[in-house]
């Protein structure tokens, strides 16, 4: 198959319409027929991405690559970026505001949840320009 | 054990409803929307008290069967949409959280 390529733009600040990019990915992949444990594994790294962005970076943009093999989704931001990843990495670990926290999120959950649900997982991250979050999850065959 | 019969084992409030016939194969109760993403497993039922438009979003993104909001809380306008929106469905219950997940593990057994 060829290499299907999806970019969705994600909104800055409104954390309430978040979750627009993962439904429309998640329904793509859905109608590509792949497998339900692949498509509930990207969906969840897609969303906490979204959500990150929203949250941490004022919106960016998801660039999502499917191939026979493996989805592959990148995540990209021009935010304040991560000063210390490994910490970053830590459950519980969040930076998160108030309105966020009690919209449910900010429990310091969502890059190792990335972590868990994908088979490859990259933080490349410069303070004071942005941030990109790679996660890959494979296919079986 | 289906989304229908769970409805009708815990006699549940129905806000919306999409595929009757879905398998519930477990539970969830939590209102971390994250924590719920990382521990919540496919096809179960998921309790909470959160009514915010963001949990028709992590149900989907989650892939659970469905969503019980338990005491007695009512969906806020959007999440009603969004879940409408989303083919996600959407019940509710007046017992308090513990209880609801007492019965839901009843009538799993
Ligand atoms: N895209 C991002 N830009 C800047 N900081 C981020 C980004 N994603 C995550 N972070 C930082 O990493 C922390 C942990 O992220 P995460 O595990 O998703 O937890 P939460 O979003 O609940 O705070 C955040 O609180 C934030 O400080
Ligand atoms: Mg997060």
């Amino acid at each position: 198959m060829e290499t299907i390529k999806l970019v969705y733009p994600v909104e800055g600040g409104d954390l309430i319409e978040a979750g627009e990019a993962s439904s429309k990915m998640k329904l793509t992949l859905k109608k590509l027929g792949l497998p339900q444990d692949v498509i509930r594994r990207a969906s969840i790294c897609m969303y906490e991405g979204e959500i990150n962005m929203v949250i941490h970076a004022d919106g960016g943009e998801a660039q999502v690559e499917v191939d026979s093999d493996q989805i592959l989704i990148r995540m990209i931001d021009s935010g304040p970026g991560i000063p210390n990843v490994q910490q970053a990495m830590q459950e519980g670990f969040s930076t998160a505001d108030s309105t966020a926290r009690e919209l449910g999120f900010g429990a310091g959950m969502g890059l190792p949840n990335m972590k868990r649900y994908s088979d490859e997982m990259t933080i490349d991250t410069v303070v004071g320009t942005g941030t990109t979050v790679t996660v890959k999850i494979k296919i079986p065959q | 054990m289906t989304v229908q019969q769970l409805i009708a084992s815990m006699n549940l409030t129905v806000f919306h409803l999409t595929d009757s016939q879905r398998a519930v194969t477990g539970g969830y109760v939590g209102d971390l929307l994250s924590w719920v993403m990382g521990r919540a497993g496919q096809d179960c039922a998921w309790l909470t008290i959160m009514s915010n438009q963001n949990v028709a979003a992590v149900a989907l993104m989650a892939d659970v069967s469905c969503v019980v909001l338990t005491e007695g809380v009512q969906p806020d306008e959007d999440l009603l949409r969004r879940a409408k929106e989303k083919s996600v469905t959407l019940l509710g219950t007046p017992l308090d959280t513990f209880t609801a997940a007492c019965k839901l593990g009843q009538a799993l057994n």
